[in-house]
C-alpha cells in the first residue's frame, strides 16, 4: 500500500474501492462481535463459507464480518444485502435455506425475521422493529456495514474525510472552536465540555502532549465502548488524530482493558492499517503533522477508568488515583498535558468536523446535543445497546425501545450510571435524560449503563450488590473509601440478614457523608449513590427490613420463608425432586410439606412448581404445615 | 513560584507563596490541621483525608484535602466547622478498623480531641487489627531513602497491606529510616520484628479465610 500524500489521494482511493465493488452483489453481513460470537456466530460463519463452496458460489456471494447492532439477545444476527433483509437467531442449520432461497431467489424466510412478541407481526426491515425504530444510531450504524478489520470498508463510507478536512482546511484553533461550539460533552459520564478540555491541554505548558482514548469500561453489564471499538475502531482513531492535531499532541494512547481481546486486536489492526496508509506516523497525508498511537492494555482494575489512575497505569505503575488538585489536562501522563476522552466522545469528533457544529446541535437538546449509547439490560423485554438522542425520557427507552417489563411485572426502578450510579423510581420516568437531570435525581449518566428492575428486586439487596462490587474494586489507597465501603457493606448485609438495627440508617448517613466529602477520587465520592438513592426513594423498604423483619420484595433469604399452599399443591413431586437439601416431604396424592429447619431458602421449589403453589412469606413465619393432607384436584390441567 | 497570594483561613488573612498547600499556609498562620499520612519531607499523598477543610471559591463550597490543595488568591478556608469535625471523627473511627480500638500514637491522641469512639466500627467488623492504618509513610520513606526499597503495598481495597517485596525480606533492618514516622507507633525500634509480613505469609493467611 502506498502512502496517502494528500486529500486527493484519499478521494482517489475511495473511488477506486467503490469502483471495485458491485453494490448489487449478494452479500451476507454477519455480526461477529462479542455478543453474537458468544451465541455461536463463529460456527454460523463457517457454515456460510462451507455452503457457498458447496453450491459453487465462490466469487458470486460475499461474506462480510461486521460489528454489533445492539440487539444482542437475538443473536446471531445478519443482514442480507442488497435487499437489506435482517435475520435474527440464525443457526448453522438455516444456512442452506438462506443461500438457496434468500440469496439466490431473493425470497424472505419468515421464521428468521423479527417477530413482535405482542402483535405477532414480523419485520422485514430493521426500521420496522420497535427496538430500532426509536433510536438514532449516529455512531453505531456504521458498525453493521463494515468489517472492522478493513480500513477500505471505512474509507469507502467516507472515513478519514474529516481528518483530511481538519488537516488541510482548518487551523487547530478552529477545530477546538468547532468542538466547543458543538457543545460536545464527555461521554464517559462526567459531561465535561470536550472543547474546553482540549483548549486547556492545548494551552498548557509542556511538551510532548498526549491524547488518550479511555476504553477501560468496567461497569457490570455495560458494553457500549466495547461494541464501538470492536465494531468501528477507525472512527475512534480518526477522532483521536483530529484531536491530537487540534491540541498539538504528538503521542496518543488507546487504553483498553485486557478483558476485551477483540477490541485490543481490532484497534491494533486499525492502528497498523492507518500507519500503512500514511494516516498515522510522520507527515500524515502529506500535511507535516505527525502522531504515534499505541494500545495500552489495562490490567483489569475498575478504578483505572479514573483519569489520574489511568495515567498512572500508562506510566507503568499501579493504577491508583493521584491526590493532586491539578487537572490531568494540564499535568497528566509523566506530568505532561494529557487530554483524556472516552471512546464515545472521540467517535463523535469526525462527524462534527465533517458536518459542522450546527448539524450536531440539531440532534438531542441544545445544552446537551448529540446521542448517547446506553446498555439497556435487566428486566425488560428487549435488551441490548441503544443509541438515543439526549433528552429522550426513561419511559421511552424502557417501554418503546425496551418493550416494557418482562412477564408483565410491575416496574420498580431503573439503575443508571453503572455501580456508582443510583436508582430512579417510577415517578421520575418522564424525566428527560441528560447529564444534569440524572445527577439531580441522585443518579448519574456514567458511561451509560441502564439496569431495569421490577417488583421482585429488593432495593436494599441492590444497594448491597453495588457496594460489594465497589468494595472489591476500590484501590484501598484512601481511608474513607476503603473503610467506608467496608462498613457500608457490613451494615447493608446486616439489614438484609435481618440483623438491622435502629442505628443502621444513621450510620449509613454518617458514613456516606464522610465518603462523599472526603474520598480521594470519584470512585469513593460516587460510591454512596446506590445507597443514598435507594434510601431516598425506598426508605420504607429499609425500614420494613429493620423494624418488621420483612423483605417487601421477598428476596432476602433471612427474611423470607417458603411455604406450600395445601389448597393448591397437586403432589406432582417436582419440587421434592429438585430440592437440593431434601427439605420437602411428600408422596403421590399427599400435599407436600417444607421442613423449615432444613430449608436453605434457595427458591428452587418456588421457581419449579408448575401450579404456583409455593408461596414466599416475609416475615418468615409460615403457617404450621401438617403432613398427610390429601390433594385437592383442580380442573383439567389448570395451571394459572 | 515567586508570586504571593492572600487567602482567608478561619476568618483571618494569610499571605502565602504561590505553590504552597493550604496545610502549609495554615501552619504559617499558626493554625493546626491534623494529619496522619503527611510528612513535611515527602510528597503529599492524600490518603488519610483527616486534613480535610472546607473551601469557598467563586461562591462554591467544597471539601478538599488541605495537604494537596494549592493556595489561591481570594480563597476562603474553614478548617473547623461542625461538618469537618464530624468527618474527622468519622475518619478516626474508620481508621481504628485496621488500626484496632487500642491503636496508639497520634491516632489515639486525635481520637481524644475529636471525641471519636475507636471501638465503634472495629468491634462490629470482623477484621483482625494490625495496628496499621495504611498511611503509606513507611512505604514512601523506604522508597525515597534510596537504600533497598524493601517494602510496598500488596493487595487492593480492604486486602491492602504493607509487606516485604519478595526477596527483600533480608534487606530491611539496617537503615531504620521509617522509625518514628508511623502515626500509630507500630513501626519503631520496639515494634514487631520483622516489622512487616512477607507476601507468602499474607497469601497463606488469605487462604485460611
Amino acid at each position: 500500500m502506498s502512502l496517502l500524500k494528500s486529500p486527493k489521494d484519499l478521494e482517489e482511493l475511495r473511488e477506486n474501492i467503490l469502483d471495485r465493488r458491485d453494490p448489487k452483489k449478494p452479500t451476507v453481513f454477519i455480526c461477529i462481535s462479542s455478543g453474537c460470537s458468544a451465541l455461536g456466530a463463529g460456527k454460523l460463519l463457517e457454515a456460510f463459507k462451507a455452503e457457498i463452496k458447496n453450491q459453487a458460489l465462490e466469487g458470486k456471494v460475499d461474506i462480510k464480518e461486521t460489528g454489533c447492532l445492539g440487539f444482542c439477545e437475538l443473536g446471531p444476527r445478519l443482514i442480507i444485502k442488497p435487499q437489506e433483509i435482517p435475520y435474527f437467531k440464525v443457526k448453522p442449520e438455516d444456512v442452506a435455506e438462506i443461500v438457496t432461497r434468500t440469496i439466490l431467489k431473493g425470497e424472505v424466510i419468515e421464521k428468521l425475521l423479527y417477530k413482535d412478541l405482542k402483535t405477532g407481526e414480523v419485520a422485514r426491515r430493521l426500521e420496522d422493529i420497535p427496538f430500532y425504530k426509536y433510536q438514532n444510531r449516529l455512531l453505531l450504524e456504521n458498525s453493521a456495514h463494515i468489517d472492522s478489520k478493513s480500513i477500505e470498508d471505512y474509507i469507502a463510507l467516507g472515513g478519514y474525510k474529516a481528518l483530511a478536512k481538519a488537516l488541510f482546511q482548518m487551523k487547530p484553533e478552529e477545530i477546538v472552536e468547532e468542538i466547543k461550539r458543538a457543545n460536545l460533552r464527555g461521554r464517559g459520564g462526567g459531561g465535561f465540555p470536550t472543547g474546553r478540555k482540549w483548549e486547556t491541554t492545548r494551552n498548557a505548558p509542556g511538551e510532548p502532549k498526549y491524547v488518550i482514548a479511555n476504553c477501560d469500561e468496567g461497569d457490570p453489564g455495560a458494553f457500549m465502548n466495547r461494541s464501538l471499538m470492536e465494531g468501528n475502531p477507525h472512527v475512534i482513531l480518526e477522532g483521536l488524530i483530529i484531536g491530537a492535531y487540534a491540541i498539538g499532541a504528538s503521542q496518543g494512547f488507546v487504553y483498553v482493558r485486557e478483558e476485551y481481546p477483540l477490541a485490543v486486536e481490532y484497534m491494533t489492526i486499525a492502528i497498523r492499517q492507518a500507519e500503512e496508509h500514511g494516516l498515522l506516523g510522520e507527515n500524515i497525508m502529506g500535511s507535516g503533522f505527525k502522531l504515534k498511537v499505541r494500545v495500552h492494555k489495562g490490567a483489569g482494575a475498575f478504578v483505572s477508568g479514573e483519569s489520574s489512575a489511568l495515567m498512572t497505569a500508562i506510566e507503568g505503575k499501579v493504577g491508583e488515583p493521584r491526590p493532586k488538585y491539578v487537572h490531568t489536562a494540564v499535568r497528566g501522563v509523566w506530568d505532561k498535558p494529557s487530554c483524556l476522552n472516552n471512546v464515545e466522545t472521540w467517535a463523535n469528533v469526525p462527524y462534527i468536523i465533517l458536518n459542522g457544529p450546527d448539524w450536531f446541535l440539531k440532534i438531542g437538546m441544545p445544552d446537551n446535543p448529540g446521542t448517547k449509547i446506553f446498555s439497556l439490560v435487566g428486566k425488560v423485554n428487549n435488551t441490548g445497546l441503544v443509541e438515543v438522542p439526549m433528552g429522550i425520557t426513561l419511559r421511552d427507552i424502557i417501554y418503546k425501545i425496551g418493550g416494557g417489563i418482562k412477564n408483565d411485572k410491575k416496574f420498580k426502578a431503573v439503575q443508571t450510571g453503572g455501580p456508582s450510579g443510583g436508582v430512579i423510581p417510577e415517578q421520575h420516568l418522564d424525566a428527560p435524560i441528560y447529564f444534569e437531570s440524572l445527577t439531580g435525581l441522585g443518579s448519574m449518566m456514567g458511561s451509560g449503563g441502564m439496569i431495569v428492575m421490577d417488583e421482585d428486586n429488593c432495593m436494599v439487596d441492590v444497594a448491597r450488590f453495588f457496594v460489594n462490587f465497589l468494595l472489591e474494586e476500590s484501590c484501598g489507597k484512601c481511608l474513607p473509601c476503603r473503610e467506608g465501603l467496608r462498613v457500608l457493606h457490613k451494615v447493608l448485609s446486616d439489614i438484609c440478614d435481618g440483623k438491622g438495627q435502629r442505628e443502621s440508617i444513621p450510620i449509613i448517613e454518617e458514613i456516606t457523608e464522610t465518603m462523599k466529602e472526603a474520598s480521594l477520587c470519584a470512585l469513593g465520592t460516587t460510591a454512596v449513590n446506590p445507597v443514598l438513592s435507594t434510601l431516598k426513594y425506598f426508605r420504607d423498604e429499609y425500614e420494613a427490613h429493620i423494624e418488621e423483619h420483612r423483605c417487601p420484595a421477598k428476596v432476602c433469604k433471612a427474611l423470607t420463608a417458603y411455604h406450600i399452599d395445601p389448597g393448591r399443591c397437586q403432589a406432582c413431586m417436582i419440587c421434592l425432586r429438585n430440592c437440593p437439601v431434601n427439605a420437602i416431604k411428600g408422596e403421590r396424592d399427599i400435599v407436600h410439606v417444607i421442613d423449615q429447619e432444613k430449608c436453605s431458602r434457595c427458591g428452587i421449589c418456588y421457581a419449579s412448581c408448575p401450579f404456583n403453589s409455593v408461596e414466599r412469606i416475609s416475615p418468615p413465619t409460615p403457617p404450621l404445615a401438617q403432613y398427610g393432607l390429601g390433594v385437592t384436584r383442580r380442573k383439567g390441567g389448570e395451571k394459572d | 513560584m515567586t508570586g504571593e497570594v492572600t487567602l482567608e483561613i478561619d476568618g483571618g488573612f494569610v499571605k502565602a507563596k504561590e505553590g504552597m498547600t493550604i496545610l502549609e499556609a495554615a501552619k504559617l498562620a499558626g493554625i493546626e490541621i491534623p494529619t496522619l499520612c503527611h510528612h513535611e519531607g515527602m510528597e503529599p499523598y492524600g490518603a488519610c483525608r483527616i486534613c480535610v477543610v472546607e473551601i469557598e471559591r467563586h461562591g462554591r463550597v467544597r471539601t478538599v484535602a488541605s495537604c494537596c490543595y494549592p493556595v489561591e488568591d481570594g480563597l476562603r478556608v474553614r478548617t473547623r466547622t461542625p461538618k469537618i469535625n464530624r468527618i474527622r471523627k468519622n475518619i478516626l473511627e474508620l481508621a481504628a478498623i485496621t488500626g484496632g480500638a487500642d491503636v496508639g500514637g497520634i491516632v489515639n491522641g486525635l481520637a481524644y480531641a475529636y471525641n471519636a469512639d475507636l471501638s465503634r466500627f472495629s468491634s462490629t467488623t470482623s477484621v483482625k487489627p494490625t495496628n496499621c492504618i495504611l498511611c503509606g509513610l513507611c512505604v514512601r520513606r523506604c522508597e525515597e531513602s534510596q537504600r533497598d526499597n524493601a517494602i510496598d503495598f500488596v493487595g487492593r481495597g480492604t486486602t491492602r497491606c504493607v509487606a516485604f517485596i519478595p526477596g527483600k525480606e533480608g534487606a530491611c533492618g539496617t537503615c531504620s529510616s521509617c522509625y518514628g514516622l508511623c502515626p500509630t507507633g507500630r513501626v519503631s525500634s520496639v515494634g514487631p520484628d520483622p516489622p512487616f509480613p512477607s507476601v507468602s505469609d499474607i497469601l497463606a493467611g488469605r487462604k485460611k479465610v
